[in-house]
């Protein structure tokens, strides 16, 4: 481990210390809801790592001003392409989840997903 | 059945016998060949209810977290191996990091001719002053055809999980609803007055937005939310009965299907003229005026009014008491 390359990477490394937030987060929560938040903290830590990829220090955003197109002038365009994809595809999964939460919720009238399975196998299904 | 032949005489014909059995008014078999019928299988009730009752104790011991030591030991464990695993996680891939060449600096592997290509020649090949926006909806926009495509399907998935069945207004579980719709309209001065100063603003600058995706900052995805936003607020300030005027489930179905099925055709026109060496005839127009760069200004529309709608379904099907 690098570690004087890990603090000068330190926006990195926040972005991976994110994903393990969310991640445990989503791993030890009982709360449904709150499952559903870890993945979305995770898919933020996402767009922060895939954002940092494209950053070039000193650079502007990729919008021809005053027709000047070399690579010294602008970002790289890419990773924010992928982020805007990642951002869709993370607003229909959470929207996806929520809905079948919620019919989880108007079934067993709890968010504990330990509550739900247990009776779930208390019901035999 | 002819008139001169009598019916007795009829009936002994074989053509009657052929008529019979096709229509099945005759058992072939019965009287004929012996049967005995069957006696009906049946449980005896006190052995199966017993059964039943054993079961279910059975599985209220297994399952019962109060008692069972099993169940608790396995959980404790469960949790130990998950704040193991997250450490070991954030370990790894914080050493992976500590690996990667330096932020923001200009030779990072990840800035290549791929991306060099995009920003020297964008502005020529696709006419959109934003690279970005050049990017998603030419170079690479069967991508964003695909995404458009994921939240209409998730938008579908929605509807059809939350939807209120029936005159009756059950949903689809059998419980009685608490509609939102009860409460309304709701006169709320101060919401009312904000939301008749703030939506038009709003919708405008979600238009403009939209419109402007290839000259500046912005695009379909980021107008269409603001406009979504801008739909939610007159919703809560006016309730159903103003937005159902021109907002329903199936207008929103026809607006998406119409703009995905717009974006479809528009990207098969330039695909099949890209694959094959045509000149399109769409005119890339002049770099910075806003009819110019081809397809990407009705892409952006197209996929602007597909996030609106979306972004309103969502909204509507997640409060109590759907569309």
């Amino acid at each position: 481990m690098d570690l004087a390359n890990l603090l000068s990477n330190y926006e990195e490394a926040v972005a991976m210390i994110l994903f393990g937030i969310g991640f445990s987060n989503l791993l030890l929560q009982k709360n449904l809801i709150k499952k559903i938040i870890g993945l979305n903290i995770m898919d933020t830590a996402m767009y922060l790592f895939l954002a940092l990829k494209g950053y070039i220090e000193g650079h502007k955003a990729p919008i021809v001003v005053d027709g000047v197109q070399s690579v010294e002038a602008y970002i790289n365009p890419i990773p924010s392409g992928l982020v805007l994809t990642g951002i869709v595809v993370s607003v229909s999964v959470s929207a996806l989840m929520l809905s079948l939460t919620i019919r989880l919720y108007r079934r067993y009238h709890t968010l504990d997903l330990d509550e739900i399975t247990t009776r779930l196998k208390k019901e035999g299904l | 059945m002819s008139k001169k032949v009598p019916k007795k005489a009829y009936e002994q014909t074989f053509s009657y016998r052929v008529k019979r059995w096709l229509d099945g008014a005759k058992d072939p078999y019965l009287d004929v060949v012996e049967m005995k019928p069957q006696p009906e299988f049946k449980e005896s009730r006190v052995v199966s209810e017993e059964q039943k009752e054993e079961k279910k104790h059975l599985r209220e011991r297994i399952y019962d977290t109060e008692h069972n030591a099993e169940l608790r030991i396995f959980r404790k464990i469960y949790h130990i191996f998950c704040v193991m695993f997250c450490v070991f996680l954030m370990f790894m891939l914080l050493t992976a990091v500590s690996y990667l060449p330096t932020v923001g600096h200009e030779d990072r592997p990840a800035n290549n001719e791929v991306s060099e290509r995009y920003i020297e020649s964008g502005l020529q090949e696709t006419g959109a002053v934003n690279i970005v926006t050049g990017m998603i909806l030419d170079y690479r926009a069967f991508d964003t055809l695909g995404e458009s495509h994921v939240l209409f399907v998730a938008t579908c998935t929605v509807l059809i999980l939350l939807r209120l069945d029936g005159k009756k207004g059950r949903n689809a579980v059998g419980m009685e609803p608490e509609n939102d719709r009860t409460f309304e309209p709701k006169d709320d001065v101060i919401l009312q007055t904000v939301a008749r100063i703030l939506v038009p603003p709003i919708v405008i600058f979600g238009i403009y937005v939209i419109l402007c995706g290839h000259l500046g900052p912005g695009g379909g995805f980021s107008g269409g939310a603001i406009i979504g936003a801008g739909l939610i607020l007159y919703l809560n300030a006016f309730g159903f009965a103003k937005t159902e005027r021109f907002f329903k489930a199936s207008t929103y179905k026809k607006l998406s299907f119409t703009a995905l099925a717009c974006y479809t055709f528009s990207k098969c026109y330039s695909f099949y003229t890209g694959a094959n060496h045509i000149e399109s005839v769409i005119p890339l127009g002049t770099p910075g005026a806003i009819l110019s760069s081809g397809l990407i200004l009705v892409l952006n529309i197209c996929v602007g009014i597909v996030v609106a709608g979306t972004m309103y379904t969502f909204y509507v099907m997640f409060r109590k008491g759907a569309y």
